[in-house]
């Protein structure tokens, strides 16, 4: 992206008042800057949270996406109960929080001198550095992946976007009788419960439109990850004989002119694939020296204040951190207000809440009008991180109750982050 | 000059306790703040979740402590309840109280 010259006058706007404040010698006439890169669930929560705990804050959100597409709900639209557009939302209210939005990509960050450079030339200085960016997906991590995806024979659809409706075009285009194949990746992924529910509301679909249709789950991981009880259940009284789940069935390799995932046992011919190859940490997140952990792949922080244990200065949140957190959107934007709430603290000189608790709670739909829930409440213990309180848990069985909450859940946290 | 040393006094004495009275609210607002994930930005729902801007303290806090005790049927709300403090339960029934 190329500057404007409205975006020039800004940043040279920007730039000199930057230079006096700089000048000044008394405390709290600078004005501290933020600069937070990803505008999802972690990202567009924390800037705004930022804003509103501290209006003297100069916060820039950089996001090379006009549109926030939620991950969450997504296999709703696979499904046929929701739209694309159902999804997708403006960032037009951000701006109103006193957010500077940027839309360009992150190329790269000198955290000696705390500077970010975009894609269009712009460089951005930072007294605390918010890296927010999601999920990289590692598709050399399955043989043939990138061939296929660019013939469109294959979809991950692990980001929400072109893929996720690709994906339902695929299925409805699929005749009777057909085959959905899908993979998921040892953990730790984005979204646990995620591919089991994306099973559910294919066998939705499939139950009303292609009765004849088999769905063959094959999961790198011994057993079902997340809301076993809750999907077992469906598979079993919704949609029996529908769904053949194949646990310990890592892919390998995926071949689009022959239509065929191969796993350590078998080749698996399908009609339609779908196969999520394993993830890592946002790339920006390597950028800033901040993918740390001893694998190289997610971002080690102190989970009090999501600051990288590597890099001062440079926070993670969301599904780029390593910890026993699940990756969710939910728990992204709980990550988003603890380390707002830290660094606004520790711009002001402060000492942040040494004990923050945080929650997450994520519904996954079972059928057009049933849904189940996990919830749990982990409180920040030192030497321990955050420990899980024993009364949490899952449904274990999938009602209409559970679908209403999910729906307005979804109505909440996309107003809570984007209005 | 005579009255600035007092003022000085007073002005630390009272940032110290500014200072724990600042720790426990930022607690509590970063709390309340993950509630509001699922009860709409500022406490006001966007959808069937309840409102928590201006709720009567009492009322959220003998709801809270229903939920925990099972006295409350919900779906979440038990598992959420159960995990926070009776301090902090009363502390947050004053924040969302607050909220217009």
């Amino acid at each position: 992206m190329t500057l404007n010259r409205r975006d020039f006058l800004k940043w040279t706007g920007a730039g000199v008042a930057a230079a006096f404040a700089g000048c000044a010698t008394l405390p709290g006439a600078t004005r501290a800057r933020v600069v937070v890169v990803g505008a999802g669930f972690g990202g567009a929560t924390c800037a705004k949270y930022l804003r509103q705990w501290d209006p003297g804050l100069d916060v820039t959100l950089i996001e090379p996406n006009d549109k926030f597409v939620s991950c969450p709900i997504s296999n709703w639209v696979i499904g046929g109960l929701r739209s694309m557009d159902d999804i997708t939302h403006g960032y037009d209210k951000l701006p109103r929080h006193g957010i500077r939005m940027v839309r360009d990509t992150v190329v790269a960050i000198d955290t000696d001198k705390r500077v970010v450079t975009t894609r269009g030339g712009a460089n951005i200085g930072y007294d605390r550095l918010v890296l927010a960016p999601g999920i990289e997906i590692l598709t050399d991590s399955v043989r043939g992946f990138t061939e296929a995806e660019a013939a469109g024979k294959v979809v991950h659809a692990w980001k929400a976007g072109a893929q996720t409706a690709s994906l339902r075009r695929q299925l409805e285009a699929m005749p009777d009788g057909g085959t959905f194949v899908m993979s998921v990746p040892a953990a730790p992924y984005r979204c646990p419960p995620g591919p089991y529910e994306r099973v559910c509301m294919v066998a939705h679909y499939f139950k009303q439109a292609k009765p004849r249709s088999k769905i063959i789950l094959l999961d790198g991981n011994p057993d079902i990850v997340s809301k076993k009880g809750l999907f077992t259940d469906a598979w079993n009284t919704l949609y029996p004989g529908m769904v053949d789940y194949r646990p310990n069935n890592a892919p390998i390799a995926v071949d689009g002119g022959r239509m065929v995932v191969t796993t350590e046992f078998d080749d698996v011919k399908g009609d339609v694939l779908n196969v999520v190859p394993r993830q890592r940490a946002g790339e920006v997140c390597a950028l800033a020296g901040a993918r740390n952990d001893s694998a190289g792949n997610w971002c080690t922080v102190d989970l009090a204040t999501f600051e990288s244990t590597s890099v001062p200065n440079v926070h993670v949140i969301g599904d780029s951190v390593g910890s026993s957190l699940p990756k969710s959107g939910h728990m992204a934007t709980n990550h988003a207000k603890v380390c707002a709430a830290a660094i606004v603290e520790l711009l002001a000189g402060r000492a942040p809440d040494p004990v923050p608790v945080v929650a997450n709670t994520c519904y996954s739909a079972t059928s057009g009008d049933t849904a189940g829930h996990v919830a749990h409440v982990y409180r920040f213990e030192a030497g321990k991180g955050y420990v899980a309180q024993p009364e949490g848990g899952a449904t274990a069985k999938g009602d209409a109750k559970n679908f209403g909450f999910a729906d307005s859940w979804s109505k909440n946290i996309w107003a809570d982050m984007l209005s | 000059m005579n009255k600035r040393v007092p003022l000085i006094g007073a002005a630390l004495a009272g940032l110290a306790l500014s200072g724990l009275a600042a720790a426990a609210d930022v607690h509590i607002r970063t709390i309340a703040a993950t509630c509001m994930t699922c009860h709409g930005p500022g406490g006001k729902s966007q959808g069937r979740n309840p409102n928590l801007a201006g709720q009567n303290k009492d009322f959220f806090v003998q709801a809270m402590k229903d939920f925990r005790s099972g006295e409350k049927p919900g779906t979440i709300m038990k598992r959420h309840a159960s995990g926070y403090t009776d301090a902090e339960i009363e502390a947050l029934g004053e924040y969302f109280a607050s909220l217009k």
